[in-house]
This record gives structure tokens, C-alpha cells and sequence, in this order.
């Protein structure tokens, strides 16, 4: 058998292939990102980037009740954004499967917060398989399929970091030579979810999640494994591999599905065992259905709630076993950091110049809070810059009111951003609110959306007037600027910071990441030491391309990663960045 | 047979992820369970990255247990110090000498650490400093500092030399794999 490695993300997509889907739509968000770009590859699925995870998961819907299997990938906070349509969407059930992947991330690697979305198949009563490696993602992957239109439901994968982003071994198998042709048909009373359909159907729900729950405890996803018979250990994903780390000797029953639980399987496991403990990360999800069994088990109280498990947290956790002391004395932190050439670095410095109070989003210019920008007062989720600036405004006096200037990403601005500057134009708010336009979702690695002008598969296709659109909602006073110019920034932000009424700034520079956006050659700098003073003025940009010379009390510019933007130039007062001629 | 665990260390853009793939794959060739691990969210943007690869009989969790890693391979000189606590007492440390400001030294408000290499060595005698950038401009391109390093890393690892360099064609772009098998040879020599 020939075996290559995957990551837990490769699999699920080649799964999707396997399993003969049609349709795969997301909306990026690490960890599960990878899913989708690794779509692109089987041109039989159709695979596209949604605005927001709401739609994403409206399409999918859309594909299976036209009879086509469709997957629908997400992280762990994008489910919040598509919980409308996923809880009516359990009650409708499907015609082709539709698997929801929602990718955690324990730890919050790259997160605004560390949610357990076991918590949500209990919540809309939808089955729920959590893969522990990538074989298992794969496999897993293609009997969600099954198992969704076994059932008529939607089925969710639980993915984590530690599962997504991890490579192992994996067996391919190949695609179905019959895929079923997509058709309309219809079926109101089960499609159209007014009350007195939903109402039937809501019976329908309660008495699947008890098929469910009694087939599972039969099927080879939930096994044991038997160890020397004196400890139990009840596990599932990631955790598992830790536990056969940790107890080898053990016997461990693997959930390979969370939701709903194989009550008689576990009432039958646990009834060996004096010491029986539930390994899981995050939430007492096991532990406490578990209890609620009447059965005793060791869990949270040991191990803990916060962060993600590894085998020495869990060895410490169960056997006081000591974990090596961090490494920190006297070793300067390698934060990230804004790219050289970043457009959003600029913005940030004005900012922080103008005193700005910035509700501020999520994107790479959320870095824009880190020393030396420091430019940003709050971040909750995706779009809440606008609809915090305004209600701050609200509430404070005319002239703390100037202050407030919202800052949103392009992908952001059109994800959930757009609803709240229709609010603002409509309820009359008086902040500014700067759109960052880099043409790009940047933070997750730079994935098309509707301001690219290229499809997720790198076609052309059209791209959102931002300038018109913010005119269109009602917006009188739209600036468009170019970023990298220092001068011009610094006089749009203080002029619209001080007026009394809603303004929208467009920064435009594209990401300079993206090789296409940035066809014209700028040459690197270099500092001329005779014209440096040593004022520092540039160091307040945080350039990675600049650093500081202790001996020479001087600046330098590292001509390997400067991309030329001279921004920093334009801080100078004494001319003392150059153009290095090619 | 039992685990070896490799923890790889170093800055974004610094080519970590090419090395540990490129060892993952050889490991795979070898018949061997590998398992590789990384955080790379952020890997982009300059920020420490680590990679964790395990290869053995039958490897469970990717994650390498804390203080069993058996090779520390290191691509900047304060990385390394960072992951020190990670490893055995007999491990063995494969480390470039090449220096990144992180932004508080770049910005003149600390200082980059002193001595660390004495440090290192005087923790784990058995260490093996590498001047990888000053190997890879004799070669002739700068960023193939991650394949001299992967050089000196074979030579502590018990895997034939003709799966390194099959695991080389396949996973380096071909206008680039001249360069880079020339980079790897002179990797190897480093002892
Ligand atoms: C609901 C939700 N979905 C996805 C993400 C992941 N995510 C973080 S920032 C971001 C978008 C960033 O793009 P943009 O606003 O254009 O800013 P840029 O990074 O390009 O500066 C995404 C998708 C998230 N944090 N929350």
C-alpha cells in the first residue's frame, strides 16, 4: 500500500474528493484554511471562497438540497456566523450529505478566543466525528458523507490545530465512477421551515439523535482498545494520542464520534474499572454526559479546562509528573510583525500621532496594536470595529466623540463590516471609519475575495467598487488615499477625524505579498549615515527592515527584506534614506 | 525500535517548513511512522516558528513530549537557547550561528543576547555549530541555508545519503535543485 503524508486539512479535502462531492465552499480561518486550497486541485468539485461563513454554509445547503454532496469548511468562531442556517438547517435535514468542518483551535495559536465547538452539535442535536490523525480525517470525512444522508443530516467534523496542521501517513482511495445527477425536486414540507412544518420536524430531530445514538454504539469508530485491565480511559481526536502516550498500559475507549455519545458502549466500558478517566481538551464535553450517566470519572478536576493538552500537561495533570521550566531568562520575545512594505504600517503611525481611540478588527492590522504603532483600543470579532465605533460615540461628549475612528480589513469590511456602516450611514453616526483595501484576506494567507478580481481557482472575475458602495449605503464623505503616502494619510485622517459627521477613508495600496498587485520594481534603501542624526523618528514605524545601531547610534536598513515602499523616508527629517540604484 | 524526536527552530521565512518536510519525506521512504507537527499561523510574519517531526515504529502524538526531543536542529542562534529546556540531558544540538534581531533589539531597546553559543555548549556538550549563511553564499544563493543545514543534520541520522536527495528532487522547485544538492554536500561536510 503505497502511503504519502497528508496534513489533517489535505485529508479532509481529499476525503471530500473521495467521497464524490460536487460542491465545497468556506470562508478562510486558520486552522482551516488548507481545506479549501486544497480543493482547487480536484477540478470535479466545484470549490469557491464565500464572503462570510453564513454564506458559505447557505451554499452548501443550497447544493444538497439540489441533491449534490457539498462540504462546508470553517473555524471554530465562523460556525457562530453560520449558527442561523445551521440550526434550522439540522430540522430541514438534506438530500445530498453536507458536512460542516469546523476547525477549532485549542490554545488560540491564531484566535480571539478558545470556544469548544463540541458544545454546538449537542446544541443544534447534529452529529459530530472527530478525527484524531489524517488517515482518520480522511476517512472520517467520507462517512460524515454517508452517514449524513443515512441519517438525513447535516453532520459536523471537528477538526484542531493539532489535527489540521499536522502531517501523517494516509492511504489514498480513489472517486466513485457514479456520482448521482443533481436535480430539483421538491419537498416544502420538509424545505420550507415555517412553524407548522418545523414543528413536525423538530419530533423527527429528537428521534434521530437516539438512532444515532444507538447505532454508534456498534460501529468500529468507537473502539476499544484494550490495554492490562486496571485503568480506563474514555478519549477522542487529538487527545487520544496522547493518552497511548502517556498510558500505554491502559485500556482506552476512542470516541471517533462525540456527539451524540454511545451511552451503552460507555455504561458497558466504565463498569470494569475502579480509575476511569475522561481525556479531553477544553470543555467537560464527555465528562460531564458522562456524569450525567451516574457514572464517577476523573476528569476536569485534573486535567485543565484552558489551553491545549500535550503528553506533559497531561502526564502532570494525572501523575504530578514535572513539565520542563520555559526558557525565558533574558531572551527577547519574537513577536510577529507587520510585513516591510506593509500598507496598513503607515495608517497605524498617523494614528497613533492623531490620538486616535480605534476600535479595531481582525486582520493583520490587529498587529497594529504591538509597540511601536500602538494604535488600537478594541478588538472583539470580525466587523465589530463599526458597530462598537458607533455605539461608543454614542455615548461620549462632542469632542471625545472626534476621536473614534474604526479600522476594518477589506475581507472583514465585506464579511460582516458592511452591515454596520449601513447602520451608521442610516442612524446618523458621526465616527470615521478606515477601510484597509489590500485587496486581499492577508492574515490567513492571503485568500481571494470579492475585492481581488480573482476567483478561489485564480480566475478573473469582477471586483466590489468599495467607494461606491460605501456611497451607496449612504455615506456623503468617502476619501480614497493611497497609503504610502505619509503626507496625504496624515492630513485625510485629521480632517475627517475632525468632522462632525460620518466619513469613510480607502486606503488602497494592494498586500505586498501578492505578486500580481505588485508588478512595478521599487529598489531597497539604505541609510545614509552622514545625514542620520540618530533621532529615532523612523524606528516609530516598528519596520522589521529597520533596525538600530547601538554603536553608531545610527539607523540601517536590511536591503534583503526592504521592498522600497519609503515610508520611512517620508519620517526622515534629515533625508537620510536613500534609494540603493539598481 | 524507539521514537526519535527532532524539534526544528528558527524565524519565519527562515525555511523551516521546506527542511521538515523534506525530512518527514525521507523518513517515509525509510518505511518508517512519521509524524510532523508545526505552528505556522504566524510564520510569516517573523515570528518564532517550530516544527516537530517524530519518526519510529509506530509514532502517536505529534507533538514531541516535553524534554525528549533527541535533536535540537535549530536555524537561529536565540531559537535555540529558547527550546534548550525541551530537550534530554544526552541530547544532541545541530544549530546555524546565524543571528535575527527580534524587534526589541532592531528597535535598540535590548540587547541581543551575549555568548550564547558557550551557553548552549556548555549545557550539551555534543553540539554542532553550523555557519549556514556563510556555507550558503560559498554555494552561491542565500536561502539555501535551510539544505546546508539539513546536511549537517544527516550526517547525525542513520538514513541511506540517496534518500535525502531523492526526498530533495521531489520536494525542491527543479531550477532550484542544482544549488541545492551542492548545498546539501557542503552541509555534509560540516563536522
Ligand atoms: C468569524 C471569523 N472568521 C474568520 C476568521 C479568521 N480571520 C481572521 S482575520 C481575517 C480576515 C483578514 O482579512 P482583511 O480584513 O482583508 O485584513 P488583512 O489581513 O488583509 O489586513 C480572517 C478571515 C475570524 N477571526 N473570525
Amino acid at each position: 500500500m503505497n502511503k504519502v503524508l497528508l496534513s489533517g486539512n489535505e485529508a479532509i479535502a481529499r476525503g471530500t474528493y473521495e467521497a464524490g462531492a460536487l460542491v465545497a465552499c468556506a470562508y478562510p480561518g486558520t486552522p482551516s484554511t488548507e481545506i479549501l486550497e486544497n480543493m482547487v486541485q480536484y477540478k470535479e468539485v466545484d470549490s469557491s471562497w464565500a464572503p462570510n461563513e453564513k454564506v458559505a454554509l447557505e451554499v452548501g445547503i443550497g447544493a444538497c438540497f439540489g441533491g449534490a454532496r457539498a462540504l462546508v469548511t470553517m473555524k471554530h468562531v465562523g460556525v457562530n456566523v453560520a449558527a442561523d442556517p445551521l440550526f434550522t438547517l439540522t430540522y430541514t435535514g438534506v438530500r445530498g450529505g453536507l458536512v460542516l468542518v469546523t476547525a477549532d483551535d485549542p490554545e488560540l495559536h491564531s484566535s480571539q478566543n478558545e470556544q469548544d465547538n463540541r458544545n454546538y452539535a449537542k446544541f443544534a442535536k447534529v452529529p459530530m466525528f472527530e478525527p484524531a490523525d489524517s488517515q482518520e480525517a480522511l476517512d472520517y470525512t467520507k462517512l460524515s458523507f454517508e452517514v449524513s444522508e443515512q441519517f438525513d443530516t447535516p453532520v459536523l467534523l471537528r477538526s484542531t490545530t493539532r489535527i489540521s496542521h499536522s502531517k501523517s501517513a494516509v492511504v489514498l482511495g480513489e472517486r466513485p465512477q457514479q456520482i448521482p445527477t443533481p436535480s430539483l425536486k421538491r419537498d416544502p414540507a420538509k424545505l420550507v421551515m415555517l412553524p407548522g412544518n418545523a414543528r413536525r420536524r423538530h419530533y423527527d430531530v429528537e428521534e434521530r439523535v437516539l438512532r444515532l445514538e444507538e447505532w454508534s454504539c456498534d460501529q468500529p469508530f468507537n473502539r476499544i482498545e484494550k490495554g492490562k485491565g486496571e485503568v480506563g480511559v474514555i478519549t477522542s481526536g487529538v487527545s487520544y494520542q496522547y493518552v497511548k502516550e502517556v498510558l500505554p498500559d491502559a485500556d482506552v475507549l476512542k470516541l471517533g464520534m462525540v456527539y451524540p455519545l454511545p451511552k451503552r458502549l460507555i455504561r458497558d466500558f466504565a463498569a470494569n474499572y475502579k480509575t476511569l478517566y475522561v481525556v479531553e481538551e477544553l470543555d467537560p464535553f464527555i465528562e460531564e454526559q458522562v456524569r450525567a450517566m451516574g457514572i464517577d470519572v476523573i476528569g476536569k478536576d485534573k486535567l485543565p479546562i484552558c489551553g491545549e493538552l500535550t503528553p506533559g500537561r497531561v502526564a502532570k495533570a494525572l501523575f504530578g509528573s514535572d513539565l520542563p521550566a520555559e526558557n525565558t531568562a533574558d531572551l527577547p520575545q519574537r513577536p510577529p510583525n507587520m510585513c516591510p512594505g506593509c500598507p496598513h504600517r503607515g495608517v497605524f503611525m498617523e494614528l497613533n500621532r492623531a490620538k486616535a481611540y480605534v476600535t479595531g478588527d481582525i486582520g493583520c492590522y490587529t498587529l497594529g496594536f504591538m509597540p511601536p504603532l500602538s494604535a488600537m483600543d478594541t478588538c472583539v470579532c470580525m466587523g465589530a470595529s463599526i458597530g462598537n465605533a458607533t455605539g461608543i460615540s454614542k455615548v461620549l461628549s462632542a469632542e471625545e466623540q472626534r476621536k473614534v475612528v474604526a479600522v476594518i480589513g477589506d475581507s472583514t469590511f465585506l464579511h460582516t463590516g458592511i452591515n454596520g456602516l449601513m447602520d451608521m450611514a442610516y442612524n446618523k453616526s458621526t465616527a470615521t471609519v478606515i477601510i484597509l483595501d489590500n485587496r486581499i484576506t492577508a492574515m490567513t494567507g492571503r485568500q481571494e475575495n470579492p475585492t481581488s478580481g480573482f476567483t478561489l481557482a485564480d480566475q478573473p472575475t469582477y471586483r466590489v467598487d468599495m467607494e461606491q458602495l460605501c456611497k451607496a449605503v449612504g455615506v456623503e464623505h468617502v476619501k480614497v488615499i493611497d497609503p504610502y503616502d505619509i503626507a496625504l494619510t496624515r492630513k485625510t485622517v485629521r480632517e475627517e477625524m475632525a468632522r462632525a459627521e460620518l466619513s469613510v477613508i480607502i486606503t488602497t495600496r494592494p498586500c505586498m505579498l501578492v505578486p500580481r498587485d505588485n508588478l512595478e520594481r521599487r529598489n531597497p534603501l539604505y541609510v545614509d549615515h552622514e545625514l542620520c542624526t540618530g533621532c529615532k523618528a523612523c524606528l516609530r514605524l516598528g519596520c522589521p527592515a529597520i533596525t538600530w545601531d547601538e554603536q553608531s547610534k545610527k539607523s540601517n536598513v536590511d536591503k534583503i527584506i526592504c521592498v522600497g515602499c519609503k515610508v520611512c523616508k517620508q519620517t526622515c527629517g534629515f533625508d537620510a534614506f536613500q534609494e540603493i540604484e539598481a | 525500535m524507539n521514537t526519535t524526536n527532532i524539534l526544528l527552530a528558527g524565524v519565519g521565512g527562515q525555511g523551516i517548513l521546506l527542511a521538515s518536510e523534506v525530512l518527514s519525506e525521507v523518513c517515509l521512504m525509510a518505511g518508517l511512522d512519521v509524524k510532523k507537527n508545526e505552528i505556522h499561523g504566524m510564520s510569516q510574519r517573523g515570528g518564532s516558528v517550530v516544527s516537530h517531526v517524530r519518526f519510529g515504529e509506530k509514532v502517536y502524538s505529534s507533538i514531541i513530549p516535553e524534554g525528549e526531543v533527541d535533536i535540537l536542529f535549530s536555524f537561529e542562534l536565540l531559537e535555540t537557547c529558547r527550546y534548550l529546556p525541551l530537550l534530554r540531558k544526552d541530547g544532541r544540538i545541530v544549530a546555524s550561528n546565524w543571528k535575527i534581531a527580534p524587534p526589541s533589539v532592531a528597535l535598540g531597546k535590548q540587547a541581543y543576547p551575549a555568548e550564547l553559543t558557550e551557553k548552549i555548549r556548555s549545557q550539551f556538550a555534543n553540539t554542532t555549530i553550523v555557519e549556514g549563511l556563510d556555507i550558503a553564499l560559498e554555494v552561491g544563493n542565500a536561502k539555501t541555508v535551510n539544505t546546508v543545514l539539513l546536511g549537517a543534520l544527516s550526517n547525525m541520522l542513520d538514513f541511506d545519503h540517496a534518500l535525502w536527495l531523492t526526498a530533495l528532487e521531489r520536494m525542491v522547485p527543479p531550477k532550484l535543485l542544482e544549488i541545492n544538492l551542492k548545498a546539501f554536500a557542503a552541509g555534509r561536510e560540516v563536522k
